[in-house]
Protein backbone atom coordinates (compact mmCIF):
# COMPACT_ATOMS: atom_id res chain seq x y z
CA UNK A 1 0.00 0.00 0.00
CA UNK A 2 1.07 3.44 -0.93
CA UNK A 3 1.62 5.59 2.21
CA UNK A 4 1.70 9.27 2.13
CA UNK A 5 2.22 12.39 5.09
CA UNK A 6 -1.06 14.19 4.20
CA UNK A 7 -4.05 12.99 1.99
CA UNK A 8 -6.13 15.82 1.18
CA UNK A 9 -9.78 14.84 0.00
CA UNK A 10 -11.19 17.29 -2.73
CA UNK A 11 -9.00 20.02 -4.99
CA UNK A 12 -11.04 23.27 -4.76
CA UNK A 13 -9.82 25.99 -3.11
CA UNK A 14 -9.88 24.61 0.07
CA UNK A 15 -7.68 21.29 -0.86
CA UNK A 16 -5.37 23.48 -2.31
CA UNK A 17 -5.10 25.82 0.07
CA UNK A 18 -4.28 23.29 2.71
CA UNK A 19 -1.49 21.67 0.48
CA UNK A 20 0.24 24.29 -0.39
CA UNK A 21 0.44 25.54 3.22
CA UNK A 22 1.30 21.45 4.09
CA UNK A 23 4.12 21.72 1.87
CA UNK A 24 5.63 24.90 2.85
CA UNK A 25 5.42 24.02 6.13
CA UNK A 26 7.95 21.04 4.82
CA UNK A 27 5.72 18.34 4.56
CA UNK A 28 7.23 16.75 1.28
CA UNK A 29 4.78 13.54 1.05
CA UNK A 30 1.25 15.45 0.21
CA UNK A 31 -1.46 13.95 -2.38
CA UNK A 32 -4.65 15.65 -3.53
CA UNK A 33 -7.04 13.55 -4.77
CA UNK A 34 -10.09 15.40 -6.97
CA UNK A 35 -13.04 13.37 -8.50
CA UNK A 36 -13.00 16.00 -10.85
CA UNK A 37 -11.32 15.68 -13.98
CA UNK A 38 -9.56 19.69 -12.87
CA UNK A 39 -8.72 21.40 -9.72
CA UNK A 40 -10.53 24.19 -8.80
CA UNK A 41 -13.89 23.08 -7.40
CA UNK A 42 -16.78 24.90 -7.14
CA UNK A 43 -14.96 27.82 -8.88
CA UNK A 44 -14.74 26.76 -12.39
CA UNK A 45 -18.12 27.50 -12.91
CA UNK A 46 -18.34 30.68 -10.75
CA UNK A 47 -17.49 33.49 -13.74
CA UNK A 48 -18.04 36.58 -11.84
CA UNK A 49 -15.81 39.10 -10.49
CA UNK A 50 -15.49 39.28 -6.79
CA UNK A 51 -13.04 36.76 -5.44
CA UNK A 52 -9.51 37.31 -3.92
CA UNK A 53 -9.77 40.73 -2.36
CA UNK A 54 -8.56 40.14 0.72
CA UNK A 55 -6.25 37.47 -0.16
CA UNK A 56 -4.85 38.87 -3.47
CA UNK A 57 -5.90 42.45 -3.01
CA UNK A 58 -7.42 42.62 -6.16
CA UNK A 59 -10.72 41.56 -7.60
CA UNK A 60 -10.55 38.53 -9.75
CA UNK A 61 -13.00 35.74 -11.10
CA UNK A 62 -13.68 32.34 -9.91
CA UNK A 63 -11.55 30.51 -12.50
CA UNK A 64 -8.84 33.28 -12.12
CA UNK A 65 -8.82 32.73 -7.95
CA UNK A 66 -8.67 28.98 -9.10
CA UNK A 67 -5.97 29.59 -11.12
CA UNK A 68 -3.58 31.11 -8.35
CA UNK A 69 -4.11 28.07 -5.93
CA UNK A 70 -3.10 25.47 -9.22
CA UNK A 71 -0.37 27.40 -9.99
CA UNK A 72 1.25 27.54 -6.83
CA UNK A 73 0.33 24.26 -5.99
CA UNK A 74 2.29 23.01 -9.54
CA UNK A 75 5.12 24.94 -8.80
CA UNK A 76 6.00 23.12 -5.49
CA UNK A 77 5.29 19.87 -7.26
CA UNK A 78 1.90 18.95 -5.38
CA UNK A 79 1.03 15.35 -6.47
CA UNK A 80 -2.88 15.22 -7.80
CA UNK A 81 -4.77 12.13 -8.62
CA UNK A 82 -7.79 13.64 -10.65
CA UNK A 83 -10.81 11.56 -11.72
CA UNK A 84 -10.43 10.05 -8.64
CA UNK A 85 -12.98 9.17 -6.57
CA UNK A 86 -12.83 9.16 -2.27
CA UNK A 87 -15.14 5.84 -1.50
CA UNK A 88 -14.05 5.40 1.50
CA UNK A 89 -11.78 6.28 5.04
CA UNK A 90 -10.96 4.38 7.70
CA UNK A 91 -10.63 5.49 11.26
CA UNK A 92 -6.97 4.23 10.81
CA UNK A 93 -6.18 6.39 8.22
CA UNK A 94 -6.69 4.00 5.28
CA UNK A 95 -7.90 6.04 2.33
CA UNK A 96 -9.80 3.89 -0.08
CA UNK A 97 -10.54 5.15 -3.87
CA UNK A 98 -11.03 4.73 -7.63
CA UNK A 99 -9.93 5.83 -10.59
CA UNK A 100 -9.86 4.45 -14.35
CA UNK A 101 -6.03 3.89 -14.45
CA UNK A 102 -5.86 2.32 -10.79
CA UNK A 103 -9.01 0.92 -10.56
CA UNK A 104 -9.59 0.67 -6.62
CA UNK A 105 -6.70 1.36 -4.49
CA UNK A 106 -5.60 2.14 -0.69
CA UNK A 107 -3.38 4.31 0.66
CA UNK A 108 -2.31 4.63 4.02
CA UNK A 109 -2.12 8.66 5.51
CA UNK A 110 -0.54 10.23 8.83
CA UNK A 111 -2.67 12.70 8.42
CA UNK A 112 -6.25 13.75 6.71
CA UNK A 113 -7.56 16.90 5.34
CA UNK A 114 -11.18 16.58 4.52
CA UNK A 115 -11.73 19.09 1.62
CA UNK A 116 -14.90 18.01 -0.19
CA UNK A 117 -16.91 20.78 -0.44
CA UNK A 118 -20.63 21.42 -0.20
CA UNK A 119 -23.46 20.62 -2.38
CA UNK A 120 -27.01 22.15 -3.08
CA UNK A 121 -29.84 20.99 -1.01
CA UNK A 122 -32.64 20.31 -3.59
CA UNK A 123 -34.59 18.11 -2.10
CA UNK A 124 -37.75 19.06 0.19
CA UNK A 125 -36.53 22.27 -1.48
CA UNK A 126 -39.71 22.39 -3.13
CA UNK A 127 -42.64 21.50 -0.85
CA UNK A 128 -45.35 21.09 -2.88
CA UNK A 129 -47.72 18.09 -4.64
CA UNK A 130 -48.02 17.12 -8.21
CA UNK A 131 -45.75 17.30 -11.24
CA UNK A 132 -42.43 18.21 -11.87
CA UNK A 133 -42.15 19.19 -15.14
CA UNK A 134 -38.63 19.88 -16.56
CA UNK A 135 -37.90 23.30 -16.65
CA UNK A 136 -36.61 22.96 -12.54
CA UNK A 137 -33.12 23.30 -11.79
CA UNK A 138 -31.05 23.79 -8.94
CA UNK A 139 -29.19 27.21 -9.53
CA UNK A 140 -25.62 25.58 -9.40
CA UNK A 141 -26.73 23.37 -11.80
CA UNK A 142 -27.88 25.97 -14.00
CA UNK A 143 -24.76 27.64 -12.97
CA UNK A 144 -23.09 25.25 -14.93
CA UNK A 145 -25.10 24.72 -18.09
CA UNK A 146 -24.94 28.74 -18.81
CA UNK A 147 -21.20 29.54 -17.80
CA UNK A 148 -19.26 25.58 -18.82
CA UNK A 149 -21.81 24.59 -21.50
CA UNK A 150 -23.16 27.55 -23.04
CA UNK A 151 -26.82 26.02 -22.61
CA UNK A 152 -29.26 28.87 -21.67
CA UNK A 153 -32.06 26.65 -19.56
CA UNK A 154 -34.92 28.83 -20.49
CA UNK A 155 -36.07 32.41 -21.61
CA UNK A 156 -38.51 33.73 -18.59
CA UNK A 157 -37.06 32.85 -15.03
CA UNK A 158 -38.07 32.73 -11.23
CA UNK A 159 -35.77 32.34 -9.05
CA UNK A 160 -36.58 30.09 -5.33
CA UNK A 161 -34.41 31.62 -3.05
CA UNK A 162 -32.22 34.34 -2.45
CA UNK A 163 -28.53 32.44 -1.64
CA UNK A 164 -25.83 33.76 -3.18
CA UNK A 165 -25.78 31.36 -6.62
CA UNK A 166 -29.30 32.14 -7.21
CA UNK A 167 -28.47 36.16 -7.60
CA UNK A 168 -25.81 35.65 -9.35
CA UNK A 169 -27.58 33.49 -11.72
CA UNK A 170 -30.53 36.47 -11.70
CA UNK A 171 -27.80 38.20 -13.46
CA UNK A 172 -26.19 35.69 -15.38
CA UNK A 173 -29.80 34.59 -17.06
CA UNK A 174 -30.64 38.46 -17.61
CA UNK A 175 -27.20 38.85 -19.59
CA UNK A 176 -27.81 35.65 -21.71
CA UNK A 177 -30.97 37.48 -22.87
CA UNK A 178 -34.00 35.80 -20.42
CA UNK A 179 -36.09 37.98 -18.24
CA UNK A 180 -35.84 37.25 -14.74
CA UNK A 181 -39.48 37.64 -13.42
CA UNK A 182 -38.65 37.55 -9.70
CA UNK A 183 -36.75 36.15 -6.38
CA UNK A 184 -39.26 34.35 -3.87
CA UNK A 185 -37.00 34.30 -0.25
CA UNK A 186 -39.03 32.78 2.63
CA UNK A 187 -37.29 34.19 5.01
CA UNK A 188 -37.85 38.35 5.48
CA UNK A 189 -34.10 38.75 5.14
CA UNK A 190 -32.41 37.94 1.93
CA UNK A 191 -29.77 34.94 2.60
CA UNK A 192 -26.94 36.49 0.26
CA UNK A 193 -24.75 38.94 0.65
CA UNK A 194 -25.72 42.56 -0.35
CA UNK A 195 -23.62 43.82 -2.98
CA UNK A 196 -24.94 40.36 -4.99
CA UNK A 197 -28.35 41.90 -4.35
CA UNK A 198 -27.61 45.37 -5.65
CA UNK A 199 -25.36 44.31 -8.69
CA UNK A 200 -27.42 41.16 -9.57
CA UNK A 201 -31.11 42.16 -8.92
CA UNK A 202 -31.37 46.36 -8.56
CA UNK A 203 -28.96 47.03 -11.34
CA UNK A 204 -31.35 45.05 -13.82
CA UNK A 205 -34.74 46.10 -11.59
CA UNK A 206 -35.47 42.37 -10.51
CA UNK A 207 -37.78 42.33 -7.77
CA UNK A 208 -37.04 40.24 -4.81
CA UNK A 209 -39.68 39.20 -3.04
CA UNK A 210 -39.40 38.55 0.57
CA UNK A 211 -41.72 36.09 3.10
CA UNK A 212 -42.77 34.78 -0.62
CA UNK A 213 -42.37 31.06 -1.85
CA UNK A 214 -43.88 28.85 -4.54
CA UNK A 215 -46.79 27.50 -4.02
CA UNK A 216 -47.77 25.82 -6.86
CA UNK A 217 -45.97 24.51 -10.39
CA UNK A 218 -48.11 24.76 -13.67
CA UNK A 219 -47.48 22.96 -16.41
CA UNK A 220 -47.10 18.51 -17.14
CA UNK A 221 -43.94 17.92 -19.52
CA UNK A 222 -42.75 21.56 -19.53
CA UNK A 223 -43.08 24.56 -16.56
CA UNK A 224 -45.24 26.30 -17.85
CA UNK A 225 -45.96 29.25 -14.71
CA UNK A 226 -45.57 29.15 -10.92
CA UNK A 227 -47.88 31.29 -8.04
CA UNK A 228 -45.96 32.60 -5.50
CA UNK A 229 -47.74 33.93 -2.07
CA UNK A 230 -46.59 35.38 0.81
CA UNK A 231 -46.18 33.52 3.98
CA UNK A 232 -46.35 34.27 7.69
CA UNK A 233 -44.73 34.52 10.13
CA UNK A 234 -44.99 30.49 10.72
CA UNK A 235 -43.94 29.88 7.13
CA UNK A 236 -47.81 29.34 6.17
CA UNK A 237 -48.99 31.29 2.83
CA UNK A 238 -51.25 34.07 3.55
CA UNK A 239 -54.83 33.25 1.48
CA UNK A 240 -55.18 36.37 -0.99
CA UNK A 241 -51.85 36.75 -1.74
CA UNK A 242 -50.90 34.54 -4.54
CA UNK A 243 -49.65 35.81 -7.15
CA UNK A 244 -49.08 33.76 -11.04
CA UNK A 245 -45.61 34.22 -12.93
CA UNK A 246 -45.69 32.35 -16.65
CA UNK A 247 -42.47 30.95 -16.94
CA UNK A 248 -40.61 28.17 -18.64
CA UNK A 249 -37.77 28.05 -15.57
CA UNK A 250 -37.60 27.71 -11.80
CA UNK A 251 -34.26 28.05 -9.97
CA UNK A 252 -34.09 26.83 -6.66
CA UNK A 253 -31.28 28.21 -4.48
CA UNK A 254 -32.18 27.18 -1.06
CA UNK A 255 -28.80 26.79 0.23
CA UNK A 256 -25.84 24.43 0.67
CA UNK A 257 -24.98 21.50 2.64
CA UNK A 258 -21.39 20.05 3.53
CA UNK A 259 -20.44 16.54 2.10
CA UNK A 260 -19.95 14.79 4.72
CA UNK A 261 -21.06 11.03 4.20
CA UNK A 262 -17.15 10.10 4.34
CA UNK A 263 -16.56 11.73 7.16
CA UNK A 264 -19.85 10.39 9.15
CA UNK A 265 -19.34 6.88 8.32
CA UNK A 266 -14.79 7.29 9.53
CA UNK A 267 -16.96 8.19 12.40
CA UNK A 268 -15.97 12.47 12.56
CA UNK A 269 -18.20 13.81 15.23
CA UNK A 270 -20.44 16.56 13.20
CA UNK A 271 -22.13 19.43 14.23
CA UNK A 272 -26.23 19.14 13.59
CA UNK A 273 -26.37 23.10 12.79
CA UNK A 274 -23.83 23.17 10.00
CA UNK A 275 -23.60 19.54 8.84
CA UNK A 276 -19.83 19.69 9.12
CA UNK A 277 -17.53 18.07 11.52
CA UNK A 278 -16.86 19.77 15.16
CA UNK A 279 -13.05 20.97 14.78
CA UNK A 280 -11.21 22.67 17.98
CA UNK A 281 -8.69 25.25 17.12
CA UNK A 282 -5.95 23.30 14.69
CA UNK A 283 -9.44 22.07 12.56
CA UNK A 284 -8.90 18.66 13.80
CA UNK A 285 -11.84 16.48 14.32
CA UNK A 286 -12.63 14.73 16.75
CA UNK A 287 -10.06 12.08 15.23
CA UNK A 288 -6.76 13.06 16.01
CA UNK A 289 -4.84 13.71 12.55
CA UNK A 290 -7.91 14.30 10.84
CA UNK A 291 -8.46 17.96 9.60
CA UNK A 292 -11.60 19.78 7.89
CA UNK A 293 -11.48 22.97 6.02
CA UNK A 294 -13.84 25.25 3.66
CA UNK A 295 -17.52 24.18 3.00
CA UNK A 296 -17.45 21.03 3.99
CA UNK A 297 -16.37 22.37 7.55
CA UNK A 298 -19.03 24.79 7.22
CA UNK A 299 -20.52 27.28 4.38
CA UNK A 300 -19.12 29.56 3.16
CA UNK A 301 -19.87 32.68 1.18
CA UNK A 302 -16.28 34.29 0.82
CA UNK A 303 -13.81 31.93 -0.86
CA UNK A 304 -10.76 33.90 0.84
CA UNK A 305 -11.99 32.93 4.40
CA UNK A 306 -11.70 29.64 2.80
CA UNK A 307 -8.37 29.91 1.60
CA UNK A 308 -7.13 31.64 5.15
CA UNK A 309 -9.15 28.48 7.16
CA UNK A 310 -7.69 25.84 4.83
CA UNK A 311 -3.92 27.32 5.24
CA UNK A 312 -4.16 26.84 9.26
CA UNK A 313 -5.43 23.44 8.44
CA UNK A 314 -2.81 22.54 6.59
CA UNK A 315 -0.49 23.93 8.38
CA UNK A 316 -1.69 22.59 11.47
CA UNK A 317 -1.89 19.19 10.12
CA UNK A 318 2.14 19.38 8.62
CA UNK A 319 2.73 19.87 12.79
CA UNK A 320 0.63 17.04 13.84
CA UNK A 321 2.69 15.07 11.17
CA UNK A 322 6.05 15.94 12.59
CA UNK A 323 5.36 15.37 15.56
CA UNK A 324 3.59 11.94 15.48
CA UNK A 325 6.90 11.29 13.04
CA UNK A 326 9.51 12.37 15.25
CA UNK A 327 11.90 9.56 16.74
CA UNK A 328 12.26 11.43 20.20
CA UNK A 329 8.81 11.90 21.55
CA UNK A 330 9.70 14.82 23.73
CA UNK A 331 7.83 17.45 21.50
CA UNK A 332 4.67 15.00 21.32
CA UNK A 333 4.66 14.59 24.81
CA UNK A 334 4.80 17.81 25.42
CA UNK A 335 1.90 18.93 23.16
CA UNK A 336 -0.65 16.25 24.46
CA UNK A 337 -0.05 17.18 27.80
CA UNK A 338 -0.45 20.69 27.30
CA UNK A 339 -3.36 22.79 28.08
CA UNK A 340 -7.03 21.43 27.81
CA UNK A 341 -10.11 21.90 25.11
CA UNK A 342 -12.36 24.72 26.62
CA UNK A 343 -15.84 24.52 24.57
CA UNK A 344 -17.45 27.11 22.39
CA UNK A 345 -20.73 27.62 23.06
CA UNK A 346 -23.15 30.16 20.88
CA UNK A 347 -25.06 32.19 22.64
CA UNK A 348 -28.10 34.82 21.80
CA UNK A 349 -28.30 35.23 18.65
CA UNK A 350 -25.24 32.97 17.09
CA UNK A 351 -26.44 30.01 15.29
CA UNK A 352 -23.15 27.95 15.54
CA UNK A 353 -19.57 28.86 16.55
CA UNK A 354 -16.41 27.36 14.43
CA UNK A 355 -14.22 26.17 15.84
CA UNK A 356 -16.36 24.92 18.81
CA UNK A 357 -13.17 24.28 21.15
CA UNK A 358 -9.90 26.14 21.83
CA UNK A 359 -7.24 24.74 23.91
CA UNK A 360 -5.58 27.86 23.71
CA UNK A 361 -1.69 26.08 25.04
CA UNK A 362 -2.48 24.79 21.03
CA UNK A 363 -3.67 28.04 18.92
CA UNK A 364 -1.10 30.69 17.11
CA UNK A 365 -1.16 33.91 18.74
CA UNK A 366 -4.60 34.85 17.15
CA UNK A 367 -7.63 32.82 15.84
CA UNK A 368 -10.47 33.74 14.23
CA UNK A 369 -13.72 32.55 15.69
CA UNK A 370 -16.47 31.95 12.96
CA UNK A 371 -19.75 32.21 13.37
CA UNK A 372 -23.11 33.08 12.09
CA UNK A 373 -26.11 34.99 13.36
CA UNK A 374 -29.97 34.11 13.52
CA UNK A 375 -31.67 36.81 12.03
CA UNK A 376 -30.99 40.56 10.76
CA UNK A 377 -29.82 42.44 13.65
CA UNK A 378 -28.84 46.52 13.39
CA UNK A 379 -26.94 48.38 15.92
CA UNK A 380 -25.73 45.59 18.03
CA UNK A 381 -22.70 44.55 19.65
CA UNK A 382 -20.99 41.29 19.13
CA UNK A 383 -19.83 40.18 22.76
CA UNK A 384 -17.65 37.41 24.04
CA UNK A 385 -18.24 35.90 27.36
CA UNK A 386 -15.69 33.99 29.27
CA UNK A 387 -18.23 32.14 31.83
CA UNK A 388 -19.43 35.33 33.24
CA UNK A 389 -17.31 37.81 32.59
CA UNK A 390 -18.05 39.91 29.38
CA UNK A 391 -14.32 40.34 27.42
CA UNK A 392 -14.88 41.50 24.49
CA UNK A 393 -17.36 43.58 22.95
CA UNK A 394 -17.43 45.42 19.60
CA UNK A 395 -19.87 47.55 17.91
CA UNK A 396 -21.41 46.48 14.24
CA UNK A 397 -23.74 48.24 12.05
CA UNK A 398 -25.44 45.30 10.90
CA UNK A 399 -25.11 41.78 10.81
CA UNK A 400 -27.43 39.27 9.07
CA UNK A 401 -27.81 35.56 8.36
CA UNK A 402 -26.12 35.52 4.98
CA UNK A 403 -22.50 37.11 6.18
CA UNK A 404 -20.31 34.75 7.84
CA UNK A 405 -19.26 36.99 10.94
CA UNK A 406 -15.93 36.88 12.85
CA UNK A 407 -14.20 38.04 16.03
CA UNK A 408 -10.58 37.84 16.71
CA UNK A 409 -9.33 36.23 19.99
CA UNK A 410 -6.34 36.24 21.40
CA UNK A 411 -4.34 33.98 23.03
CA UNK A 412 -2.70 35.82 25.53
CA UNK A 413 -6.10 37.03 26.75
CA UNK A 414 -7.16 33.08 27.20
CA UNK A 415 -3.89 32.69 28.73
CA UNK A 416 -5.55 34.98 31.66
CA UNK A 417 -8.05 32.57 32.31
CA UNK A 418 -7.02 29.04 33.59
CA UNK A 419 -9.79 28.26 35.13
CA UNK A 420 -12.15 28.40 32.05
CA UNK A 421 -15.25 26.51 31.74
CA UNK A 422 -16.57 27.95 28.49
CA UNK A 423 -16.33 30.79 26.09
CA UNK A 424 -19.54 32.34 24.42
CA UNK A 425 -20.35 34.43 21.98
CA UNK A 426 -23.31 36.35 21.63
CA UNK A 427 -25.06 39.43 20.20
CA UNK A 428 -26.40 41.95 22.17
CA UNK A 429 -28.55 45.20 21.59
CA UNK A 430 -26.91 48.75 21.13
CA UNK B 1 -29.50 68.94 0.54
CA UNK B 2 -30.29 65.70 -1.06
CA UNK B 3 -29.18 62.30 0.62
CA UNK B 4 -28.59 58.76 -1.10
CA UNK B 5 -28.01 55.96 0.45
CA UNK B 6 -25.92 53.17 -1.35
CA UNK B 7 -24.28 50.21 -0.73
CA UNK B 8 -20.90 49.96 -1.72
CA UNK B 9 -20.32 46.68 -3.97
CA UNK B 10 -16.78 47.00 -3.68
CA UNK B 11 -16.00 43.72 -1.31
CA UNK B 12 -18.38 41.25 0.16
CA UNK B 13 -18.18 43.67 3.63
CA UNK B 14 -21.39 45.64 2.00
CA UNK B 15 -20.94 48.47 3.77
CA UNK B 16 -24.35 50.87 3.70
CA UNK B 17 -23.22 54.37 2.74
CA UNK B 18 -25.04 58.02 2.86
CA UNK B 19 -24.01 60.19 0.39
CA UNK B 20 -24.79 64.14 1.06
CA UNK B 21 -25.47 65.91 -2.19
CA UNK B 22 -25.85 69.43 -2.83
CA UNK B 23 -27.04 70.30 -6.93
CA UNK B 24 -25.79 66.63 -8.17
CA UNK B 25 -22.32 67.44 -6.86
CA UNK B 26 -21.26 65.04 -3.65
CA UNK B 27 -21.04 67.06 -0.68
CA UNK B 28 -19.67 63.93 1.90
CA UNK B 29 -20.11 60.52 2.17
CA UNK B 30 -19.94 58.55 5.17
CA UNK B 31 -20.72 55.24 6.29
CA UNK B 32 -17.74 53.51 4.37
CA UNK B 33 -15.29 51.22 5.74
CA UNK B 34 -12.05 52.05 3.37
CA UNK B 35 -11.16 54.68 0.68
CA UNK B 36 -12.54 52.51 -1.97
CA UNK B 37 -16.30 52.96 -0.53
CA UNK B 38 -16.04 56.67 -0.79
CA UNK B 39 -14.62 56.55 -4.67
CA UNK B 40 -17.34 54.34 -5.32
CA UNK B 41 -20.22 56.60 -3.91
CA UNK B 42 -18.87 59.01 -5.60
CA UNK B 43 -19.03 57.45 -8.78
CA UNK B 44 -22.02 55.73 -8.46
CA UNK B 45 -24.34 59.09 -8.33
CA UNK B 46 -22.86 60.00 -11.26
CA UNK B 47 -21.58 57.46 -13.26
CA UNK B 48 -21.90 54.01 -12.32
CA UNK B 49 -19.65 51.29 -14.02
CA UNK B 50 -19.54 47.53 -13.57
CA UNK B 51 -17.31 44.75 -14.51
CA UNK B 52 -18.54 42.33 -16.95
CA UNK B 53 -18.21 38.80 -16.64
CA UNK B 54 -19.35 36.03 -19.02
CA UNK B 55 -18.19 33.58 -21.27
CA UNK B 56 -17.14 33.32 -25.56
CA UNK B 57 -17.23 30.28 -27.84
CA UNK B 58 -13.86 28.14 -28.40
CA UNK B 59 -13.13 26.41 -31.23
CA UNK B 60 -10.42 22.86 -31.30
CA UNK B 61 -10.46 23.48 -27.56
CA UNK B 62 -10.63 20.70 -24.56
CA UNK B 63 -13.87 22.96 -23.53
CA UNK B 64 -16.01 24.58 -25.54
CA UNK B 65 -15.83 27.86 -23.69
CA UNK B 66 -14.26 30.42 -21.71
CA UNK B 67 -15.31 32.86 -19.10
CA UNK B 68 -13.88 36.16 -19.83
CA UNK B 69 -14.08 39.58 -17.99
CA UNK B 70 -14.29 43.21 -19.10
CA UNK B 71 -10.35 44.66 -17.87
CA UNK B 72 -11.97 47.34 -15.70
CA UNK B 73 -15.23 48.73 -15.09
CA UNK B 74 -17.59 50.05 -17.78
CA UNK B 75 -20.32 52.34 -18.16
CA UNK B 76 -23.46 50.34 -15.95
CA UNK B 77 -25.32 51.49 -19.65
CA UNK B 78 -22.99 49.52 -22.10
CA UNK B 79 -23.20 46.11 -19.72
CA UNK B 80 -25.81 44.37 -22.48
CA UNK B 81 -24.54 45.79 -25.16
CA UNK B 82 -20.85 44.15 -24.01
CA UNK B 83 -22.42 40.98 -23.60
CA UNK B 84 -24.17 41.20 -27.12
CA UNK B 85 -20.77 41.60 -28.46
CA UNK B 86 -19.01 39.35 -27.20
CA UNK B 87 -21.74 37.26 -28.37
CA UNK B 88 -20.23 36.41 -32.05
CA UNK B 89 -16.64 36.22 -30.64
CA UNK B 90 -14.94 32.88 -30.81
CA UNK B 91 -11.55 32.24 -29.58
CA UNK B 92 -9.06 29.72 -31.12
CA UNK B 93 -7.25 27.36 -28.61
CA UNK B 94 -5.15 27.02 -26.67
CA UNK B 95 -6.51 30.08 -24.73
CA UNK B 96 -4.84 31.48 -21.36
CA UNK B 97 -5.63 33.47 -18.59
CA UNK B 98 -4.86 37.52 -19.33
CA UNK B 99 -5.24 36.71 -23.17
CA UNK B 100 -6.98 39.11 -24.96
CA UNK B 101 -10.47 38.53 -26.42
CA UNK B 102 -11.93 41.45 -27.47
CA UNK B 103 -10.59 45.17 -27.62
CA UNK B 104 -12.75 48.15 -26.95
CA UNK B 105 -15.34 46.25 -26.41
CA UNK B 106 -18.72 48.47 -27.30
CA UNK B 107 -16.85 51.51 -27.51
CA UNK B 108 -15.94 51.67 -23.98
CA UNK B 109 -12.33 52.05 -24.68
CA UNK B 110 -11.61 48.68 -22.20
CA UNK B 111 -10.34 45.53 -23.11
CA UNK B 112 -12.26 42.15 -22.67
CA UNK B 113 -10.01 39.06 -21.29
CA UNK B 114 -10.27 35.55 -20.91
CA UNK B 115 -10.04 34.22 -16.86
CA UNK B 116 -10.11 30.98 -17.74
CA UNK B 117 -7.44 28.35 -19.32
CA UNK B 118 -8.37 26.02 -22.21
CA UNK B 119 -5.95 23.55 -23.65
CA UNK B 120 -6.02 22.70 -27.49
CA UNK B 121 -7.70 19.35 -28.47
C1 LIG C 1 -23.00 25.48 -6.97
C2 LIG C 1 -22.19 26.42 -6.13
C3 LIG C 1 -21.94 27.73 -6.56
C4 LIG C 1 -21.21 28.63 -5.78
N1 LIG C 1 -21.07 29.90 -6.20
C5 LIG C 1 -20.36 30.77 -5.45
C6 LIG C 1 -20.19 32.09 -5.85
O1 LIG C 1 -20.75 32.47 -6.88
N2 LIG C 1 -19.42 32.94 -5.11
C7 LIG C 1 -18.80 32.52 -3.96
O2 LIG C 1 -18.08 33.30 -3.32
N3 LIG C 1 -18.98 31.28 -3.53
C8 LIG C 1 -19.74 30.40 -4.25
N4 LIG C 1 -19.93 29.15 -3.79
C9 LIG C 1 -19.27 28.81 -2.54
C10 LIG C 1 -17.91 28.17 -2.87
O3 LIG C 1 -18.18 26.82 -2.98
C11 LIG C 1 -16.82 28.35 -1.83
O4 LIG C 1 -16.44 29.67 -1.71
C12 LIG C 1 -15.55 27.55 -2.15
O5 LIG C 1 -15.51 27.15 -3.48
C13 LIG C 1 -15.47 26.37 -1.26
O6 LIG C 1 -14.27 25.69 -1.50
P1 LIG C 1 -14.10 24.19 -1.10
O7 LIG C 1 -12.75 23.80 -1.59
O8 LIG C 1 -14.41 24.02 0.33
O9 LIG C 1 -15.24 23.41 -1.90
P2 LIG C 1 -15.40 23.08 -3.45
O10 LIG C 1 -15.00 24.20 -4.31
O11 LIG C 1 -16.77 22.56 -3.59
O12 LIG C 1 -14.36 21.91 -3.70
C14 LIG C 1 -14.54 20.61 -3.18
C15 LIG C 1 -13.86 19.64 -4.12
O13 LIG C 1 -13.86 18.34 -3.54
C16 LIG C 1 -14.15 17.39 -4.53
N5 LIG C 1 -14.71 16.20 -3.88
C17 LIG C 1 -15.84 16.10 -3.14
N6 LIG C 1 -16.03 14.85 -2.71
C18 LIG C 1 -15.00 14.12 -3.18
C19 LIG C 1 -14.63 12.74 -3.08
N7 LIG C 1 -15.36 11.86 -2.39
N8 LIG C 1 -13.48 12.33 -3.69
C20 LIG C 1 -12.71 13.21 -4.39
N9 LIG C 1 -13.02 14.52 -4.51
C21 LIG C 1 -14.14 14.97 -3.92
C22 LIG C 1 -15.13 18.10 -5.45
O14 LIG C 1 -15.15 17.53 -6.73
C23 LIG C 1 -14.58 19.52 -5.45
O15 LIG C 1 -13.67 19.76 -6.50
C24 LIG C 1 -20.66 28.22 -4.55
C25 LIG C 1 -20.89 26.91 -4.12
C26 LIG C 1 -21.65 26.02 -4.87
C27 LIG C 1 -21.90 24.63 -4.36
S1 LIG D 1 -16.28 50.70 1.90
FE1 LIG D 1 -14.44 49.46 1.69
S2 LIG D 1 -14.77 47.84 3.23
FE2 LIG D 1 -16.78 48.78 2.88
S3 LIG D 1 -17.72 47.50 1.26
FE3 LIG D 1 -16.68 49.22 0.27
S4 LIG D 1 -14.67 48.40 -0.28
FE4 LIG D 1 -15.53 47.06 1.26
Amino acid sequence: MEKYDIVIIGGGPAGLAAAVSARESGIGSVLVLERDKELGGILNQCIHNGFGLHTFREELTGPEYAGRFIEKAEELGIACKLDTMVLEISPGKIVTAVNREDGLFELQAKAVILAMGCRERARGALNIPGFRPAGIYSAGTAQKLVNMEGFLPGREAVILGSGDIGLIMARRMTLEGATVKAVAELMPYSGGLKRNIVQCLEDFGIPLKLSHTVIDIKGKERLEGVTLAEVDGRGKPVPGTEEYYPCDTLLLSVGLIPENEISGKMGVELNPVTAGPKVNESFETNIKGVFACGNVLHVHDLVDFVSEEAAAAGKNAAAYVKRESAEDTAEKDVWDAAGREVPVKPGEGVKYTVPERINAAHMGEKLTLRFRVDGVYRDCYVSVWFDGERVIRRKRQAVAPGEMEGILLDRELLLRYPGLDAIRVAIEPG
Amino acid sequence: MEIKKLICINCPMGCPLTVEMEESKVIRVSGNTCKRGEDYARREVTAPARTVATTVKVVNGKAGRVSVKTREDIPKEKVLACVKALKDVQMEAPVCIGDLVAADIAGTGVDVVATGNVGEL
